[in-house]
């Protein structure tokens, strides 16, 4: 029987896991998870933090570091709080374990929707702050001097009035025999060392040296790689296979049926591929054989003619609308989305009887331990979850179909076996962001304002589908940045009807909003030229209730001179979203030439997202969002072909490059107000941007995405 | 079986021939910074130097790399101190950073042959790699400065 590699192999292996302890900054992936300190000459108040004898201090990041860089902000934080040298801390990533890491606000240990440090920062604050108060406190004791007399300076207690001064370490035992405050004076913040200042990322040493490990660089003793085979059609199951020709290729050890399709199990991923090529499998395709895009557009435009949910009602829109005068109508759609996080999908597990180990790149170790438990029949607390670093997030990860690969395969032959997707696994067989089609129907008063406005949307619910909403209920993820569209209109109706052809959907960088900024705010922009007013002006005017979009809309506004002359061919589209807790607003400066190929010069990104942690990376959170967004306005389509997704790698499926980069400036707006998200506000904005920038130029209003280049041709 | 010098190593690997040049960096010898993303190398995520040129490892059978130097991120440099990674860490270029072993092999090549570079030829030799992350913006200002870093100059 196979043994569970321990964590000391795995270091002496030189593996991966913790490999980044001989680095500057030593970024151990795998904490114990004490909650409070067993082993003496430990300082450990809370599960987020420990001070040993020798003064180390360790952090425990609980959020996986997908390129946001939680492996900095997390100890920033922290370490601020605590009054310790950044520089000098160890930072371990948090294991499974939701008794101790859960998300404070959602409950879960999961991360996405922007939460690493909207919902952590008052928790990882007042842990520290209880740590340094009770570090004063045994240092008053000891001196025997009043608690109000001493202060902190990085590392060490003071008591200026004798000179005198402790270090941390040395405050240890006496530290740790003290109840733990539960209500401790946090710092202001003109005492802030870390928080709002620039900090350079910490893993950044590890991701040029090639020395991170991703979870496609995890390796074991003795473990096995696998590839799966899956059913071309999505949910499609396995009917009948036969192994033979495969199990002869050369380094192929198994070949086994798990729920996702037939794993060939080798003894490299090389090996895997080629026995793939060679297996021979009859599906059962399942009803999702009948589903095409085609289709599901005939669909959503035939439930579109009908009412559908009342997501919101404000007034009696209907009735306005059918009085006539100044109406206008559009329909909006956009398609399908991969998320395509550059790592592939991957795990790598090792159960047996007694236990389960998971190596996994997670937005979701919570879940992950709680599918490997399903899957094993063993107690979660049985099942350890290493989060490796991660290539990619974007919402992906948060989905465990890949655990479940890992989990099945390794359980199936008795070794530790990493499960490995191709790029054509990963495009074909994702969880997609929901193609919509959206009927708007505006009518313009006297003065050209809004009076009525309503917007029918038709598409699949994510949370629906994932039985986190019940259905027959309005899916809030499906009319995000629609049903709180900003916009004082005295008579809205947003109605939403939930069509889901079984193609499987998930949350895709800013959800919602990602399509939802750009159908509302193209069209609005489309009511403030049909009312022959400055698209700035009237989103300002309609923002009356909204001072927080007004006062960033008004920032990109002034940042990109919007109203000043461009060079000739060039033009400005704006737009401004609220999502994830931050406020967004953008201008992109356009041209288009004759052929039809759109160039994006410039974008004025304006953000309050209440607090900016770390303000350099507040600003690549924005250029990343950028990019991403520009993908989706540019390229980014999906289709189905009777339950197949058509594309299948960058080639059918392409990315934006260097040479399409427009300059970016993000300027942040420090609102004081309660800290937002950063991973997905960035996006939303970017389509309308560019696309009212492209009707400014052409005169063509863009309402299906991605662009379709063709349209924009000038003959 | 092929011999290989990789990272100034030399190496008897006993591989299928038509094995990409990848795994065998990756599975056979476990230099595991160099990484797979598409196959078919249309993201250069892969992007290691054979004899000082940039390739793309995932189409590279294994035999074309036999008695040819292959450079990966892990040889770029001793101490990650290349000018290309120093001005990396300066520009704060990585957020996942998954892409960014490429990025920066591609970046060491065209700053190779052109130690000045324009945002044209930035542009032309970088193209290849694709970052879902989004640095491209600070992939080009770092480029600017590792350019500066090279020369000695621009401290």
């Amino acid at each position: 029987m196979t043994t569970l590699v321990s964590r000391r192999t795995l270091l002496k292996g030189g593996l991966a896991v913790g490999a980044g302890l001989a680095v500057g900054f030593p970024v151990v992936r795998a904490a114990r998870g004490v909650a409070r300190a067993e082993s003496p000459g430990v300082f450990a108040p809370n599960q987020w933090l420990r001070i040993d004898r020798d003064g180390v201090v360790t952090i425990v990041n609980s959020v996986p570091e997908m390129g946001q860089g939680s492996l900095t902000t997390t100890p920033m934080i922290i370490a601020d709080e605590l009054d310790v040298v950044l520089d000098q801390v160890r930072v371990e990533q948090a294991p499974a374990n939701p008794g101790l890491y859960k998300n404070p606000v959602t409950g879960n240990q999961s991360y996405g929707g922007s939460r690493g440090v909207r919902d952590h920062l008052a928790m990882w604050r007042k842990a520290a702050a209880a740590a340094r108060e009770m570090l004063m406190q045994a240092a008053a004791s000891e001196w025997a001097v009043p608690v109000e007399s001493v202060e902190t300076e990085p590392g060490a207690v003071v008591h200026r009035p004798t000179g005198r001064r402790l270090l941390y370490g040395q405050l240890v035992d006496r530290a740790q025999a003290l109840p733990v405050p539960q209500d401790p004076k946090l710092k202001t913040p003109d005492k802030f060392r870390y928080i709002g200042k620039h900090v350079h990322r910490r893993d950044t040493p590890e991701k040029i040296t090639g020395r991170g490990i991703y979870g496609v660089d995890v390796r074991l003793p003795g473990m096995l790689v696998a590839s799966i085979e899956r059913c071309p059609v999505l949910g499609g199951k396995v009917k009948s296979f036969d192994g033979t020709a495969a199990k002869r290729v050369r380094g192929v050890k198994h070949v086994v049926q798990v729920s996702n399709g037939i794993a060939v199990v080798a003894d490299g991923f090389w090996s895997a591929l080629q026995g793939r090529k060679a297996l021979q499998v009859t599906w059962d395709e399942g009803p999702t054989a009948q589903v095409s895009s085609a289709m599901i557009a005939r669909e959503y435009e035939a439930a579109a003619k009908q009412p559908g949910q009342v997501a919101r009602n404000d007034g009696d829109a209907e009735r306005v609308l059918a009085a006539g005068g100044r109406v206008h109508e559009a329909v909006y759609q956009v398609p399908f989305l991969e998320h395509a996080c550059m790592e592939p999908m991957n795990a790598t597990a090792q159960v047996t009887p007694e236990a389960c180990v998971i190596w996994a790149p997670t937005q979701n170790p919570g879940g992950t331990q709680a599918t490997a438990a399903r899957l094993t029949g063993l107690p979660p607390e049985k099942v350890t979850v290493h989060t490796t670093l991660l290539g990619g997030g974007f919402g992906r990860r948060g989905e465990v179909d890949f655990i479940t690969d890992a989990v099945e395969t390794a359980k199936a032959v008795g070794a530790p076996v990493k499960v490995m997707w191709t790029r054509e696994d990963d495009i074909t067989h994702g969880f997609y962001r929901p193609a919509t089609y959206n009927s708007f129907r505006a009518a313009l008063d006297a003065n050209g304002m809004p009076a009525a406005w309503r917007t029918r949307m038709v598409g699949p619910g994510i949370l629906i589908q994932k039985g986190r909403v019940k259905a027959g209920e309005v899916d809030p993820a499906a009319v995000e940045a629609v049903r709180n569209m900003p916009y004082d209109v005295p008579n809205l109706r947003i109605e939403w009807t939930n069509k889901d052809f079984g193609i499987p959907i998930g949350f895709w960088r800013s959800v919602g909003a990602s399509q939802n900024g750009f159908i509302i705010e193209s069209f609005i922009d489309e009511l403030a030229h049909l009312a022959g007013r400055d698209p700035y002006e009237y989103r300002r005017a309609l923002l009356g209730k909204s001072p927080r979009h007004k006062a960033v809309l008004e920032l990109a506004a002034t940042k990109a001179s919007w109203g000043a002359p461009l060079p000739p061919g060039r033009g400005r589209g704006i737009a401004v979203v609220f999502s994830y807790g931050s406020y967004a607003a953008t201008v992109a400066e356009v041209s288009v030439a004759a052929d039809g190929a759109v160039r994006v010069h410039r974008l004025v990104a304006a953000i309050d997202p209440g607090l900016a942690v770390n303000p350099d990376q507040v600003k690549a959170q924005m250029e990343g969002g950028v990019v991403y967004a520009l993908t989706a306005t540019f390229y980014g389509r999906i289709t189905i072909d009777r339950g197949r997704v058509q594309q299948s790698n960058f080639n059918d499926y392409p990315m934006s490059r260097i040479n399409e980069m427009p300059v970016v400036d993000v300027h942040i707006l420090d609102s004081g107000e309660a800290p937002g998200g950063l991973g997905e506000p960035g996006v939303p904005t970017v389509a309308p941007a560019v696309c009212n920038a492209i009707y400014v130029v052409t005169g063509k209003r863009i309402r299906t995405l991605p662009i379709d280049r063709e349209e924009l041709k000038r003959v | 079986m092929i011999s290989l010098t990789v990272n100034g190593k030399r190496h008897q690997i006993d591989v299928q021939p038509e094995m990409p040049l990848l795994w065998v960096i990756r599975e056979t010898l476990g230099l595991t910074g160099t990484k797979y993303a598409c196959g078919m190398a249309l993201c250069g995520a892969c992007t290691v130097h054979l004899d000082g040129a940039p390739v793309r490892a995932c189409v590279t059978p294994a035999s074309a790399a036999a008695g040819k130097r292959v450079t990966t991120i892990e040889g770029l440099s001793d101490k990650g101190d290349h000018p290309v990674q120093r001005a990396w860490t300066e520009v704060d270029v990585p957020q996942c950073g998954y892409c960014q072993p490429g990025q920066i092999m591609s970046a060491a090549a065209l700053l190779t042959s052109t130690p000045s570079p324009t945002d044209a030829d930035i542009d032309g030799a970088m193209s290849g790699n694709i970052c879902r992350c989004g640095t491209y913006q600070r992939i080009r200002a770092a480029i600017h400065r590792a350019a500066a870093l090279g020369k000695g100059g621009a401290r």
